[in-house]
C-alpha cells in the first residue's frame, strides 16, 4: 500500500547507540558500547545467515562435522562477550569462521595427548594460520589419506571480500545439507539438525517450533553428531550412485519441516508460519545450488503454492478453514506466481517429467489456478493423482485421489475406493480416512454412518483446531427420524 | 515472512565517485552481493534507478504542483535504488545493509513493507487494490 504508513521498522532505530545499526559505523572509532540484547539480536542475525557456510566451512577444515558444530557454537558465544565490548567486525562472519578454527585447533591440541595424529594436525595447522592466516590445505581428512585438493587455501581475495571461496562454499553448504540429512540418523535428529547447522536456527527456537522441550532438542541434536561420528558419515558430496537417493533424503526433510508448518500435528495452532517459511528458505537455497535437479524445483513449487493459501486457511479466531470455504482473494498471488514459475522449471530441467514433489505442485497448481471449487479441474486433479499414485504409491495418496473423484463423478466412485483402503487397513489410526469417509457419506445422506466416521476421526485426530471442526460437522448432521 | 526495503541514498559526491568506479568492477561487487541474497533465500526484488539528472520533480510546496528538473537542488541524499527482501526480522536486513556493496558517503535506509493485510479489508480501494494485486501477483 503506497505511502500513508508509520511501521515500527521505521522509527525504531532512533535509539542510536543502543541498536545494532550503531554498530555498523565502526571504523569512526566510536565503539559504543552495545546493550547485551542489541548484541544478541545481532549475533543471531548474522548466524542465520551464515551459519551453513561457516559450520560447512569448519567442517571442511576439519573434516569432523561434530567437532565444526561445536567449535562454530563456541564462536558464537564468544562473539557475544566480545562484540558487546568492541562492537560488531566489519566482518562478523570472518570474525565468527577465525575463532571457530582457532578453538578447533586447540580442540586438535586438547585431543593430541591422547593421540600423535592430532599433535601433527595441531602443528600443522597452526603454522598454516601463522603463514598465510588463510584456511590451510589439511584437515583429518588429509591426514586419514583422503585428497587434499579439496583443502585448497581461501582467503586469496580482497580483504573486503567473502571469508569463503564463492565456489567452494557451495559445495560445503550442500555437503552439510547431506550430512544433517544423512540416513544414518533418525527423522527427528535430520529435522533438528538441518534446522540448527542449515537453517541457523537455535535449539530453543526450534523447540519452540516443535512443542518439545529445548533439552529435548539438544539431546537429539548431540545424539545425532554422535551417531555421524560413530557411523564414520565422510563431510562430502554423496559418491554419484547415492546421490539420487541422498537427495530424496533431504528434500524429505525439508518436505517434514514445511508440513509440520502448514498443518501442525500437535497443539493449538493450525499454522505455524515461520516454520513453513523456513522450509521455504532451505529450499530456495538448495534450488540456487541445485538448479538442475527438477524435484528441487517441485518441492518449491508445492511448498510456495501451498503457503500461498495461509492467509485464507484460518479464520478469525484460528479455527481452520477449508479449501471449499477458503476465500481466494486472500491467497498470496506472488507465492502463487513463484509457485507456478517454480512448477515451470521443474517440468523442464532434467527431462524426466514430474517426480512425486513436482506432481503434488502441478496439484497445488490447478486449485491456485482455479477461481472457485466449481471451477477447478476436478478430471486433470484425478489423473495428476493417479500419476502420483504410480510414481509414489501411498494410502494417503488414493485418499486423495478418492477426495478428487467425489468432486469430478460424484460420491459413490469415491466411497468406493475409500471402503478399499479401510479393508486394506492401511490408514487405521489415522484420523484422515474417517474423516474423507464421514464427508462423502454426508453428501450421499447416510447420516448415521457419516457421524460415526466423523466422530472416530475427530478420536484420531492430534490437531485440537481440526478437531472442534470434525465435532462440528457430526453435530451438525440431521438426526435419524 | 516480513519483507523489508533497504533503500540507497547517495549524495552528489558519492554518485561521482560510483560513476566513475570501473563498470566491471562495480557489477561483479553488486552481482556477488545479488548472488548472495539469491543463495540465501531472501531476495524477492530489486531495482537501480537511472541518473536523477534525467529526473524531474514535482514540488508540492506552492498552490499548484510545481515540476522542476532534476536533480533536486538542495537535497543531500538522492534515492538511487532498492531491494526488497523477505528475512526473518529487522536485525536480518540490517545485517545485509551491512554487507551491500557500498561507496563512501552513500546511505542505506531499511524500512518494513508492510502487508495489504494490514489494512483495513472492508475500505473499498483496500479491496479494489486486492484485486489488482490479485490480478497481477503483487501481493
Amino acid at each position: 500500500m503506497p505511502g500513508g504508513t508509520t511501521s515500527p521498522g521505521g522509527t525504531a532505530s532512533s535509539g542510536g547507540a543502543t541498536s545494532p545499526e550503531g554498530a555498523a559505523a565502526p571504523d569512526g572509532g566510536q565503539a559504543a558500547r552495545q546493550t547485551v540484547e542489541a548484541v544478541w539480536r545481532t549475533v543471531e542475525a548474522v548466524w542465520r545467515i551464515d551459519a551453513a557456510r561457516i559450520v560447512g566451512a569448519l567442517a571442511r577444515f576439519t573434516g569432523d562435522f561434530a567437532l565444526a558444530e561445536d567449535v562454530a557454537q563456541e564462536a558464537v558465544a564468544e562473539a557475544l562477550v566480545a562484540w558487546a565490548e568492541t562492537g560488531v567486525p566489519r566482518s562478523p562472519a570472518g570474525w565468527l569462521l577465525t575463532t571457530g578454527r582457532r578453538r578447533a585447533i586447540d580442540a586438535f591440541r586438547r585431543r593430541s595427548a591422547r593421540d600423535d595424529r592430532y599433535a601433527q594436525l595441531a602443528h600443522q595447522l597452526t603454522e598454516g594460520q601463522a603463514s598465510s592466516g588463510a584456511m590451510v590445505p589439511a584437515g583429518r581428512a588429509a591426514l586419514d589419506g583422503l585428497s587434499a585438493a579439496s583443502f585448497t587455501p581461501t582467503s586469496h581475495q580482497d580483504a573486503d571480500d567473502l571469508p569463503w571461496d564463492p565456489d567452494r562454499v557451495h559445495d560445503d553448504v550442500l555437503a552439510l545439507m547431506f550430512t544433517a540429512c544423512h540416513p544414518v540418523l533418525a527423522p527427528q535428529a535430520r529435522v533438528a539438525l538441518t534446522l540448527r547447522v542449515v537453517g541457523g536456527l537455535s535449539s530453543a527456537e526450534i523447540a519452540r517450533a516443535f512443542l518439545v522441550p529445548t533439552p529435548t532438542v539438544q539431546a537429539r541434536i548431540t545424539r545425532a553428531k554422535k551417531t555421524i561420528a560413530a557411523a564414520g558419515v565422510p563431510f562430502a558430496l554423496p559418491p554419484a550412485e547415492d546421490r539420487g537417493e541422498r537427495l530424496g533424503a533431504v528434500l524429505s526433510v525439508l518436505y517434514v519441516i514445511f508440513t509440520e508448518g502448514s498443518t501442525a500435528t500437535t497443539g493449538d495452532d493450525l499454522l505455524r508460519p515461520d516454520l513453513a517459511f523456513e522450509a521455504i528458505r532451505l529450499t530456495r537455497m538448495l534450488v540456487a545450488l541445485l538448479p538442475g535437479e527438477a524435484e528441487v524445483h517441485g518441492l518449491l513449487a508445492l511448498c510456495e503454492l501451498t503457503a500461498a493459501r495461509f492467509p485464507a486457511r484460518t479464520g478469525p479466531d484460528g479455527e481452520p478453514v477449508l479449501l471449499t470455504d477458503q476465500d481466494r482473494g486472500r491467497w498470496d498471488r506472488a507465492a502463487v506466481r513463484r509457485g507456478l514459475a517454480a512448477l515451470g522449471r521443474a517440468s523442464t530441467v532434467g527431462g524426466r517429467g514430474l517426480g512425486p514433489y513436482g506432481l503434488q505442485a502441478a496439484i497445488a497448481a490447478c486449485h491456485a489456478r482455479a477461481s472457485s471449487v466449481a471451477a477447478t479441474d476436478w478430471e486433470r486433479i484425478v489423473l495428476l493423482y493417479e500419476a502420483l499414485g504410480r510414481v509414489a504409491p501411498s494410502p494417503v495418496v488414493d485418499l486423495n485421489r478418492a477426495v478428487a473423484v467425489a468432486m469430478a463423478h460424484g460420491p459413490l466412485p469415491a466411497l468406493e475406493i475409500v471402503d478399499a483402503l479401510a479393508a486394506g487397513g492401511h490408514l487405521d489410526g489415522s484420523h484422515l480416512l474417517p474423516t474423507v469417509r464421514g464427508e462423502l457419506l454426508t453428501r450421499l445422506g447416510r447420516t448415521a454412518q457419516a457421524r460415526a466416521d466423523l466422530e472416530q476421526a475427530a478420536r484420531l485426530c492430534t490437531n485440537a483446531r481440526e478437531r472442534a471442526i470434525l465435532l462440528r460437522k457430526a453435530a451438525a448432521l440431521p438426526t435419524p427420524p | 515472512m516480513p519483507k523489508f526495503m533497504l533503500i540507497m541514498r547517495n549524495t552528489d559526491e558519492s554518485f561521482q565517485q560510483m560513476i566513475s568506479t570501473p563498470f566491471d568492477e562495480m557489477l561483479e561487487k553488486v552481482g556477488r552481493f545479488n548472488e548472495e541474497l539469491i543463495h540465501a533465500g531472501v531476495l524477492v526484488a530489486a531495482e537501480g534507478l537511472d541518473d536523477a539528472n534525467q529526473g524531474v520533480v514535482v514540488d508540492y510546496s506552492g498552490e499548484t504542483p510545481v515540476v522542476t528538473d532534476g536533480p533536486y537542488g538542495e537535497t543531500k541524499e538522492l534515492f538511487g535504488g532498492f531491494y526488497l527482501l523477505e528475512v526473518a526480522s529487522k536485525d536480518e536486513a540490517v545485517e545485509w545493509a551491512r554487507r551491500m556493496p557500498s561507496i563512501p558517503g552513500s546511505k542505506c535506509e531499511i524500512r518494513r513493507v508492510p502487508s495489504i493485510d494490514e489494512f483495513p479489508q472492508d475500505n473499498e480501494w483496500v479491496v479494489r487494490e486486492r484485486a489488482w494485486r490479485e490480478r497481477t501477483g503483487q501481493l
